[in-house]
């Protein structure tokens, strides 16, 4: 699995996508930094950035990549290697690569400004571990609905649609069910449906940890409070956790009984 | 005319006969007089008494005629934790350069490091003040001076703390260049007219660093607010000017810059408002002027709430706020003219400074919060910033005559 796993990261060292990937974090890094020198204020747009967009290119870049690499993974098939290994040393391999795009190329211009100096290290340490940890979950969704769907377009759109979903539609159901049931208490409700979507707990969680979560008010003490508390950071770690497993595990289990 | 001369002369005469029988005592540790108190048991109305650098341990000296005291290096009185250290009962009293520490603390009355009560023409000037319970206490006074004067407080629960200066059924008081820190209220005013509170600077206070209760034809200028529990409060008043005043880092989830309550006909000019929750909290509030205030890097730059009319928002910068404002009434009767917004996106054809396109700063989203505190769990979502974009294309639910016809292009500098 490990020879499998260094194959497929060297093959990705040498694609032009990883490139593209690691420059547009660098110059977004930059980007920011130039613009504004507070990091702290950095930090909150880098947020929005990484929560929308390290799971969109994890969803694109598993697909292609899944897709292009069909013919190889076939190959590797024909000789006596674990099935398990070969498709997940294809998985850590892309995981990977793009989660060290992403450290890289936000944290080579934060550490070029100080980083290290500053109070935010760890607000920002956290919120690179977020977005490889998105990474990690869309990657293994993506995989999975790729194998699952021989037809290249039908994969494509399955894992789009799943992307839309989490970002998008997921809050849009969220917010229309906090206006139809106003009458009720939501707290535990807004708390719990923030906890199942991999993006809105990822969101949060940045968000408590930045002063800005004193305009959350009422609900955001709530979540504060939960959030806050050894369980609470356990609960949202396992859940993310859980959420990078959960693909996977069914990811590997399709691949055995898949018929190639 | 000149039938009145002599009379007049006669007065002049006495005048300058008090003036001259007026006597100067010294108060030392080692003096004739070694205690304050003792200096003024004896003194006569209108001497001066010097006291000079040590240590006196005293409390509850009472001054009853009007007397001018003055501390030469900054003698220290002792309260020794019991009741009022000094009060003043006459008219005409000054007291000038103390340093006044540890006055007693009660739960059912008030002990203040000075205590004023029922004193016209009074002068607190330059004065320390540590380990108080209240710091200055004006009760039923008029034409007071409060001048240059550091209240430190060490308070850490509301209920346990008492104000840096606290006015109460007074009249025509000037409190200015004052220092309060660490205390419930910096500055609380109750029942005060026709005082001016300028220069002042009030920070760390638990409760809020200005507070106006049922005061009216007050000014407050070019004072300083930073980092109070809840920043500045006017409630039930009328016709407070508050000018140039900056208003910044209350920052905490029930905080405010500024928060006004049942205000009427106040004007609100030049003040800065940077980094609170909330810029201003209006409840209840009509015909006030909003003009030449810059909101910076604020949660809320301004929340209203409840039956607030003919307020006029004009030439004010909103720059970088979490949210422009927030409305929770389907009516307006409010306006907003030639303000700068931050976050407007239109265009200027004709080049003429003012915007071509009106903007709304009311976002959907903020609209949506008020109705559903607990939607704020969405802030920074994507969805969020795709209604938004279509409420602002097309606007459904908020006012649809809430807007700034005239925004400017950029920031207003005066």
């Amino acid at each position: 699995m490990l020879k499998i796993l260094q194959y497929i990261v060297f093959d990705l060292t040498r694609s032009r996508w990883s490139y593209f990937y690691f420059f547009f974090y660098l110059l977004l890094g930059f980007g920011l930094l130039f613009l504004n020198t507070d990091l702290s204020k950095a930090v909150i747009t880098l947020m929005n950035i990484i929560i929308v967009l390290t799971p969109l290119i994890g969803t694109i870049f598993g697909v292609m990549y899944f897709y292009n690499s069909k013919e190889f993974v076939e190959l590797l098939l024909a000789q006596p290697i674990k099935r398990s290994s070969i498709f997940l040393g294809q998985y850590l391999g892309v995981a990977i690569s793009l989660s060290a795009s992403l450290v890289l190329g936000i944290g080579i211009p934060f550490l070029l400004y100080g980083i290290f100096l500053s109070q935010d290290i760890f607000n920002f340490l956290f919120l690179l571990l977020d977005g490889m940890l998105l990474t990690f979950i869309f990657v293994g969704i993506s995989f999975y609905i790729s194998l699952c769907n021989n037809d290249k377009i039908k994969g494509f759109g399955y894992s789009i649609a799943l992307w839309l979903f989490f970002a998008v539609i997921y809050d849009g159901l969220f917010l229309v069910s906090l206006i139809m049931f106003e009458d009720y208490p939501l707290d535990k409700f807004s708390l719990i449906a923030t906890i199942l979507n991999p993006i809105d707990l990822s969101r949060i969680l940045v968000l408590l940890k930045l002063d800005i979560s004193a305009l959350l008010g009422y609900t955001g003490a709530l979540f504060q409070k939960f959030f806050g508390t050894n369980l609470g950071l356990v609960i949202s770690l396992t859940m993310l956790f859980t959420w990078v497993l959960g693909p996977l595990y069914f990811f590997i289990r399709h691949s055995k009984k898949k018929d190639f | 005319m000149y039938r009145r001369l002599p009379v007049t002369l006669l007065f002049i005469y006495l005048g300058v006969l008090v003036q001259v029988s007026a006597q100067q005592t010294q108060v030392c540790p080692n003096c004739d007089y070694s205690s304050l108190s003792a200096a003024v048991l004896d003194a006569k109305p209108y001497d001066t008494i010097m006291v000079e650098k040590g240590v006196y341990n005293e409390h509850e000296i009472i001054i009853d005629k009007a007397l001018t005291i003055i501390g030469n290096g900054y003698p220290e009185i002792n309260g020794e934790n019991i009741g009022s250290t000094i009060r003043i009962q006459a008219d005409d009293v000054s007291i000038e350069g103390f340093s006044i520490k540890h006055v007693g603390f009660s739960h059912t009355e008030e002990f203040a490091g000075i205590h004023v009560q029922k004193s016209n023409g009074f002068r607190i000037e330059n004065n320390r003040f540590e380990n108080v319970f209240f710091g200055i206490l004006i009760e039923a006074s008029k034409k007071g001076v409060i001048r240059q004067n550091k209240v430190y407080g060490e308070r850490k629960q509301e209920f346990y703390s008492g104000n840096g200066i606290h006015g109460w059924k007074s009249k025509a008081l000037l409190i200015e260049d004052n220092e309060l820190m660490r205390l419930r209220d910096g500055i609380y005013l109750e029942f005060v007219d026709d005082t001016k509170v300028l220069r002042n600077q009030s920070y760390e206070n638990i409760r809020y660093g200005l507070h106006f209760m049922f005061s009216n034809d007050n000014d407050y200028e070019h004072n300083v607010f930073t980092n109070n529990g809840a920043g500045v409060a006017v409630m039930f008043s009328k016709r407070i000017n508050m000018k140039h005043n900056i208003f910044q880092k209350n920052w905490g989830t029930s905080s405010f810059g500024l928060l006004l309550k049942e205000i009427y006909d106040a004007e609100i000019t030049n003040n800065d408002f940077e980094e609170n929750t909330t810029g201003i909290q209006v409840e209840g509030s009509s015909r006030i002027n909003y003009l030449n205030n810059n909101f910076r890097n604020n949660g809320w730059a301004v929340k209203i709430s409840g039956g607030c009319f003919t307020n006029i928002f004009e030439s004010n910068n909103f720059l970088y706020n979490s949210f422009d404002l927030s409305y929770n009434a389907k009516v307006n009767d409010n306006h907003f003219t030639g303000n700068y917004w931050s976050s407007y996106t239109g265009y200027d054809l004709d080049r003429d400074g003012v915007g071509d396109v009106a903007y709304r700063p009311v976002k959907l989203f903020s609209y949506i919060v008020n109705k559903n505190p607990e939607s704020i769990t969405l802030m920074r979502s994507l969805f969020v910033d795709i209604i938004n974009f279509s409420e602002k294309v097309s606007p459904i639910f908020t006012p649809d005559n809430l807007v700034d016809k005239t925004p400017k292009m950029k920031i207003i500098n005066d």
